[in-house]
């Protein structure tokens, strides 16, 4: 397997892509929404004690690490995983299983990632990328956001595999012992839904799955008031940026998981998920329909209460359309 | 989403070279990846996050100017960092970091302290101590 050649495919999502592009490499084929599916990465959650740069925070994946954890686990891929005390001993150990062939997954800072636009680069520590060899001194790199394969200095992959903050990466990396070359899709499907389904629907606190939604959209409807004009359109922008930037296949996950029912479907010959992800797929229009609308408040930058109000009745609406798809596929055998 | 109303809202920030990946479906209800440039409500969030980020790097640039804070306050702003975040970088307590933005400690601050910070803003000591705006 060391001489095999590293191919290669932009993603959507940096951690269920990492996901998909390891395991090609070893001859077993998940495509992207697949992995997402099975590692159950579909959530919502608004924490409004969480702040990141003062504004209250709101994802719409599971945390990370999750998916590949899941993955893993579901389709019996043995993964090694070590993090370091320090960046002299982490690079040593890439360099180490890089010369065996082995592709290797880094935790690391967009923030420190020189190839990434200037745009792009806050201090976000949990993005995945694939090293898969060298080129002198810099590191051949696949990230899957990235269209082409890029190429890292040492020196800055160091410090954005040691970046500091939340969560703190502290030089983790991960590469494959074994992949099974095949297997059933069947449970791994199954067991994926039976997480998603109980993560949006039955977690009892109200600020995660569905639940999450409606306490974004009843929080959302006393912005203006509560944090004045200015904090509000902060506070809707960064709601846009989770649902919409880079890296969430469009409508925060929800047309990525609407592939992985679609594909679900194929594979196991379900008509009724094929149902569902026409389903979700209108219930993402609905998330997108939401953003479109809040970019527009964001752009005019006036406080009018009737907008907030708005904004807050299209959160309900997708809270509730969400819930109905996700008890009906509950309910669906597999 | 259908494949067709992917927005290709090119972002003046990203320079249109930038494109990411979206699921939509084609004709035949497919889903399919798409590649899109961008989609303008999220090119104003982008843009808006930044102008935040400006106007906190000016306000910390006046700070400096006007003598109240330390050039710390002023590359924290710079470097899109937080006091936590700023705090873990130099091995400091929170409230350690937040007296040395006051111009009177940091001008007492030892060369090893001084280093720190310069390492974590990327920055030579000269830089940190000479600001130049």
């Amino acid at each position: 397997m060391s001489e095999k050649q590293f191919s290669h495919v932009q993603t959507a999502h940096c951690e269920s892509g990492v996901i998909s592009n390891i395991f090609r490499h070893y001859g077993l084929h998940i495509s992207e929404p697949m992995a997402f599916g099975i590692g159950a990465g579909i959530f919502f959650a608004h924490l409004p004690f969480i702040k990141v740069n003062g504004v209250p925070g709101t994802t719409y994946r599971i945390w990370p690490g999750a998916i590949f954890q899941r993955v893993c686990k579901r389709l019996g891929a043995k993964m090694q995983s070590q993090s370091f005390s320090t960046p002299e001993k982490a690079m040593l150990e890439l360099d180490r299983v890089l010369e065996k062939g082995t592709p290797v997954g880094l935790l690391s800072s967009v923030y420190y990632l020189p190839y990434l636009p200037a745009a792009y680069r806050f201090h976000f520590n949990a993005h995945n990328i694939l090293i898969f060899g060298k080129n002198g001194e810099n590191y051949r790199v696949s990230d899957p956001v990235m269209e082409d394969i890029m190429e890292i200095d040492p020196k800055s992959l160091a410090e954005a595999r040691f970046a500091k903050g939340f969560p703190a990466p502290k030089g983790k990396m991960y590469y494959a012992l074994s992949v099974p070359e095949q297997v059933s899709l069947q449970k791994p499907i199954k067991e994926g839904i039976a997480q998603s389904c109980h993560y949006m629907l039955k977690l009892p606190l109200p600020m995660f799955g569905v639940s999450g939604i409606r306490y974004l959209a009843k929080r959302l409807k006393t912005y203006p008031e509560k944090v004045g004009e200015r904090k509000a359109i902060l506070y809707l922008g960064n709601i846009i940026r989770m649902q919409e930037e880079i890296g969430t296949g469009g409508a925060g996950f929800r047309f990525m998981y609407a592939a992985f029912l679609q594909e679900a479907a194929n594979v196991l010959q379900k008509d009724e998920l094929g149902v569902l992800s026409q389903d979700l797929t209108r219930v993402g229009d609905l998330w997108r329909n939401f953003a479109f609308n809040a970019g527009r408040v964001c752009k005019s930058r006036s406080v009018n209460n009737i907008s907030y109000a708005e904004l807050s009745e299209m959160l309900m609406q997708c809270a509730a359309e969400e819930e109905l798809v996700f008890k009906r596929l509950s309910k669906v055998k597999i | 989403m259908k494949k067709e109303e992917v927005p290709q809202d090119g972002n003046k920030m990203l320079e249109g070279k930038f494109t990411q990946l979206f699921y939509a479906t084609d004709n035949d209800g497919k889903y399919v990846p798409v590649t899109s440039v961008g989609w303008e409500p999220e090119n104003v969030a982008m843009q808006q996050a930044w102008e935040e980020v400006n106007a906190r790097v000016e306000k910390a640039r006046q700070g400096v100017l006007a003598g109240e804070i330390s050039p710390i306050g002023y590359y924290m702003e710079k470097n899109i960092m937080d006091l936590a975040l700023l705090a873990s970088y130099v091995s400091k307590f929170q409230w350690q970091v937040k007296r040395h933005m006051k111009p009177s400690v940091f001008k007492h601050l030892s060369e090893r302290t001084l280093q720190r910070y310069a390492a974590a803003f990327k920055i030579t000591v000269d830089e940190l101590k000479h600001i130049k705006f």
